[in-house]
């Protein structure tokens, strides 16, 4: 048996049966990897492979200082994970998928990591991403394009295509993505998997190369809603190195997996269901409306009015955001350091000018200037402020909702997967591919993607389901009822 | 809307050089994105305040205590371009 | 400067010395090999997170208070955005609209005349790294040790109107902040930096000028020549008719003069923005009025108080709280010993005579209030004469020992014995007819002169009270 291919739970379940050992499930994976990956391009840099890269070796934690407070997960996972290349690992090459932080390796695991490494997790290697997280098709990457393992024509989704990607063509058992703006969930939808945004403020954002501050999160990416819990179980909870760190306990997720949404109400938002809503997704929603309305939800009509400014608002406070953190790239101290052949200003500003010139590609550079533009002087309150007010209105919005509501289900995207270069040249038409996913980090909610049909082309199609701030176990719950009904997990790739 | 000359500015507040075909194919798209956000100024929002933090978190500190700095390795493995201990750079002007 | 007056606004930057730095946990300290103090979060390093040091924020809320500033109930950090090799994150975390304190003010004392100099903001913010320039290596060196540490700004309003205001409120400030023991206020190292701005404007005119800022200046001395220098320069620039241009300019000291900075300054756009990775903090009444009772008696308190209290001399009192041990050394003493008038002149004298001399702090010194009392004492019970006081002084600084041990040893004990001075006075008048004669005469001087040579012949040991009694009896009563 393949033991790549099984979820985590069930190999735990081996495991615990001495049916088998860690080394064996990631010799299973590592070989899946060297099969296909060729194709897929998921990873950009796997253990062994890579001189230098060992951040573990057997399953011994790594933990390098005191945890003191943490305490492992109650089963000692001992499987291999997949991390997303914007997450520090000690030790070893985290890049960003980007030119400008070749050579970088940091001195200092994030939390995440160490959260990981304490429970016995083995990472088995780092996965591409859109540089910097900014993209929701894994094309802007220096590695060069990450392939949907359901079509290798099409894109994965993005920006942690490469761990949505590993996950669905069982390169991984389980992988760690970021969400900033629907960076695990469309990629999750994208690829027929699981893919959870936690509540902003639940998990550590130390050691998560900054992309936008207010609206970065850390999340599973996973083949069953069950390896979903358990992930997030392992790496959530309140972290003195982050400010932002929510001192909210982390309950058993594991216990919401039960069958049951009968009285549950769930909300429709009907801005949600409109013109450029692919045909197909609109039918396979539908008929997942039905598949849990026969478990006894309660479905109704609900309005989120400022949803057609949550593009708009995000792409003036994420990029602002992100101009500021990407400041930090200069070449002064680490990762690329250009010189141009002719000075133009001075020696220093051409350093600076120069590397950053290299060092970014196109999405990055529109991304630092746009947000640069919005926080510019004269342009702060007809932008950057206006942004932040209009943020207020969307999560207003959700909280209104939420009164009535246990939960909100929406498509994850418009549409399905779509060719490699379809929108590479058209950088609107891309973020507006993110309609969908955007305003649960506007609002710091938590969201979830899960995998409900596919399309006549044999493209994953994704539902989403939101709760309010802290309501994960309600989310897991609708999400394995509806799971354990539809049985869409059960559908795998073959390579 | 993003004029070249606004273009160069802000690349240059950006610290990014760009020849001027990147510099113009830039400012195009900026232009488009700029146009579609202003659907923003539709919204009122007189009486609203700004969402800075979505968790009503306040007062989060640390302690005075000392914690491990990096060692010497670990800084000066970091670059090349360093001397005698410290991170060296082009001459700066004062 | 008949018909321009100077106008001038100082920003002061101070370290705070709290054991570790602002938002991280790395040593807070001067002076060690270049980067051993740093760690992810000071340089800025890829997933860096800040977390507040509580103790930067009550010292900062101290310094607020102890300059009679209001406390915001609610105050946030924000990011200033530049480029420059000594700032690791391209931004600086620093306060924008909602700093620690607002609307304060520091007395100054001028010729007499009290003024109030109104402090427009203080806020907290996180210093920048050193640079060092290597000319030879045609490069620039940088040491991040400094990133991070707790910097304090405190703006006043351009309420100065004279290099000498500006020096006197240095010197009031620096005297709150040693008081409250929040910083070293060493500008030798650096945990005091001034920056200066000056416009003139003619004198009755509410319009300011324009400004040019002075930074570089490494003493208040440095201050108010720097001040001096560029009042000159505008009111020649004025005078000629000619603009003067808004820009920052360097003190030279060594020149004596202040030149524009060689790079040309564009004007920064900041682009402030609320620092998303620090909450807000809630800085309530109960917390503001807990700090304020752990504040020590400030200077300015203490002055008036030891006006009231020992009713000494203003020139007194000032001279005293300049300096905390001195003042808390008299205090002391005055338990002690009533006449606290003469505790007052001995320290205000030969003590910080001493003190000046040695170069040493009053901690320092050896001295305890009792054994200043003692030797004053000695003097009061005419064992020792003023002059010899003095010496012994000196010489209980050098050997430790007390004064009775001195006494005893060396018998300083003042000669009062009229039989033994009888001799001396002899002599003396054997050698200074001049002098004599004058005494008949009448003139006050030369009996000084008089006693004055009796000293030298006993060394300072003659009682000089009674010599020049035993003057009095011989030549001008008969």
């Amino acid at each position: 048996m393949n033991l790549s291919t099984l979820t985590a739970h069930e190999l735990l379940d081996l495991l615990k049966n001495q049916k088998t050992t860690p080394q064996a499930i990631t010799e299973s994976v590592l070989k899946a990897i060297q099969r296909t990956d060729d194709k897929i391009k998921a990873y950009v840099r796997v253990r062994d492979q890579e001189p230098g890269f060992a951040p573990t070796r057997g399953s011994v934690p790594m933990a390098h200082r005191d945890l003191g407070g943490l305490t492992p997960a109650p089963s000692q996972t001992h499987l291999p994970i997949s991390i997303k290349d914007n997450i520090c690992i000690r030790g070893s090459p985290t890049t960003c998928a980007s030119r400008i932080l070749e050579g970088f390796k940091p001195s200092y695991h994030a939390t995440v990591i160490e959260r990981i490494l304490s429970a016995g997790g083995l990472i088995v290697g780092q996965t591409n991403m859109d540089e910097f997280a900014f993209g929701s098709s894994t094309e802007n990457s220096c590695f060069g394009p990450t392939r949907n393992p359901w079509n290798l024509d099409c894109v994965p989704g993005g920006s942690s295509g490469g761990s949505a990607a590993a996950v669905a063509g069982h390169e991984a058992i389980w992988a760690l993505g970021s969400d900033t703006g629907g960076s695990i969930r469309q990629p999750a939808s994208f690829c027929g998997v699981v893919g959870l945004k936690p509540t902003y403020g639940r998990v550590s954002r130390y050691g998560l190369i900054a992309f936008a501050s207010s609206l970065d999160q850390i999340g599973p990416l996973t083949k069953d809603v069950t390896d979903s819990a358990l992930l997030l179980k392992i790496i959530a909870g309140h972290d003195s190195r982050d400010s932002t760190s929510a001192d909210v306990p982390v309950p058993d997720y594991t216990a919401s997996l039960v069958e049951d949404v009968k009285g549950l109400r769930i909300g429709l938002p009907k801005e949600y269901f409109i013109e450029g809503l692919d045909r197909e997704v609109k039918e396979a929603i539908e008929a997942a409306i039905a598949v849990l309305q026969k478990k006894g939800a309660i479905f109704q009509e609900v309005s989120l009015p400022h949803t057609e400014y949550a593009v708009a608002t995000y792409y003036i406070v994420a990029t602002a955001e992100a101009s500021s953190n990407l400041a930090r790239f200069d070449g002064v101290q680490y990762g690329l350091r250009c010189q141009p052949k002719t000075s133009r200003k001075t020696a220093l500003v051409d350093m600076y000018e120069e590397t950053r010139d290299a060092g970014f590609g196109k999405e990055a550079k529109r991304r630092i200037m746009l947000g640069t533009y919005a926080l510019s002087s004269g342009y702060y309150e007809a932008y950057y402020l206006r942004g932040q007010k209009v943020r207020t209105l969307i999560k207003n919005d959700f909280d209104r909702v939420f009164e009535e509501c246990a939960a909100i289900l929406t498509p994850t995207s418009p549409t399905t997967a779509f060719r490699i270069g379809e929108k590479i040249d058209d950088p609107l038409a891309m973020y507006l591919s993110d309609i969908y996913t955007i305003s649960a980090n506007l609002a710091g909610i938590p969201a979830m993607s899960v995998p409900c049909g596919f399309s006549q082309k044999g493209l994953p199609i994704g539902l989403q389901i939101l709760a309010k701030p802290f309501a994960e176990e309600m989310i897991f719950r609708i999400a394995y009822a509806y799971e354990q009904a539809a049985l869409w997990h059960k559908r795998k790739v073959s390579l | 809307m993003l004029s070249q000359q606004e273009g160069r500015y802000i690349a240059s507040l950006s610290r990014i050089h760009l020849e001027e075909d990147e510099l113009e194919f830039l400012a195009r798209n900026l232009t488009d994105i700029l146009h579609y956000v202003e659907k923003l100024r539709k919204v009122d929002v007189s009486e609203i305040q700004p969402t800075t933090h979505v968790l009503p978190l306040k007062n989060v500190y640390r302690q005075d205590a000392v914690q491990p700095s990096l060692s010497r390795e670990d800084v000066q493995g970091m670059s090349q371009h360093t001397s005698r201990g410290f991170f060296k750079v082009p001459q700066v002007l004062e | 400067m008949s018909e321009f007056e100077p106008v001038i606004g100082l920003e002061v930057h101070l370290q705070l010395k709290t054991a570790t730095k602002i938002f991280c946990g790395c040593p807070n300290r001067f002076g060690e090999e270049p980067n051993t103090l740093v760690c992810p979060v000071c340089l800025g390093l890829p997933g860096s997170l800040p977390v507040l040091n509580q103790k930067a924020l009550v010292y900062a809320i101290k310094i607020a208070l102890a300059l009679n500033c209001e406390i915001n109930p609610f105050i946030k950090f924000d990011r200033k955005n530049y480029y420059y090799p000594d700032l690791p994150k391209g931004y600086q975390i620093s306060q924008y609209d909602l700093p620690v304190g607002r609307g304060g003010w520091v007395l100054i004392t001028l010729n007499g005349d009290r003024k109030k100099i109104l402090i427009k903001r203080v806020h907290l913010e996180e210093d920048a790294g050193k640079l060092i320039h290597d000319s030879q290596g045609g490069c620039t060196l940088v040491d991040y040790n400094r990133t991070g540490t707790p910097l304090m700004e405190i703006v006043s309003e351009p309420d100065l109107a004279s290099s000498q205001e500006a020096y006197e409120y240095l010197i009031a400030l620096k005297l709150t902040f040693q008081y409250l023991d929040v910083s070293d206020c060493d500008m030798e190292k650096g945990s005091l930096r001034v920056d200066a701005n000056i416009s003139l404007r003619k004198k009755g005119d509410s319009t300011l000028g324009t400004k040019t800022e002075i930074k570089n200046m490494n003493s208040f001395r440095a201050v108010k020549a720097a001040l001096d220098f560029e009042a000159d320069r505008q009111k020649a620039l004025l005078t000629a008719g000619e603009r003067i241009v808004p820009e920052t300019r360097l003190w030279d000291d060594a020149k004596g003069a202040t030149q524009p900075m060689r790079s040309k300054e564009e004007a920064h756009d900041y682009r402030y923005f609320p620092e998303p990775d620090l909450v807000p903090f809630v800085v309530s009444p109960e917390t503001v009025a807990q700090i304020k009772n752990q504040l020590p008696e400030l200077p300015a308190q203490k002055k008036e108080r030891f006006l009231k209290q020992y009713q000494i001399p203003e020139y007194d009192a000032r001279i005293l709280i300049q300096d905390k041990d001195l003042a808390g050394f008299f205090e002391n003493c005055s338990t002690l010993y009533s006449e606290i008038k003469k505790v007052s002149n001995w320290l205000i004298g030969p003590v910080l005579q001493e003190l000046n001399a040695r170069k040493l702090a009053l901690k320092d010194l050896g001295l305890k209030p009792r054994d200043l009392v003692h030797l004053i004492q000695k003097v009061d019970q005419e064992i020792l004469s003023n002059l010899a006081a003095k010496e012994a002084l000196r010489q209980m600084l050098d050997t430790g020992k007390t004064i009775e041990a001195l006494v005893a040893e060396q018998g300083l004990t003042q000669i009062s014995d009229e039989a033994a001075l009888e001799a001396v006075l002899d002599e003396v008048i054997q050698e200074n007819e001049n002098a004599v004669r004058q005494i008949r005469q009448g003139k006050e001087s030369a009996m000084g002169f008089l006693v004055g040579q009796a000293m030298r012949k006993t060394a300072g040991k003659a009682n000089p009270k009674k010599i020049k009694e035993m003057i009095k009896r011989r030549f001008v009563h008969g």
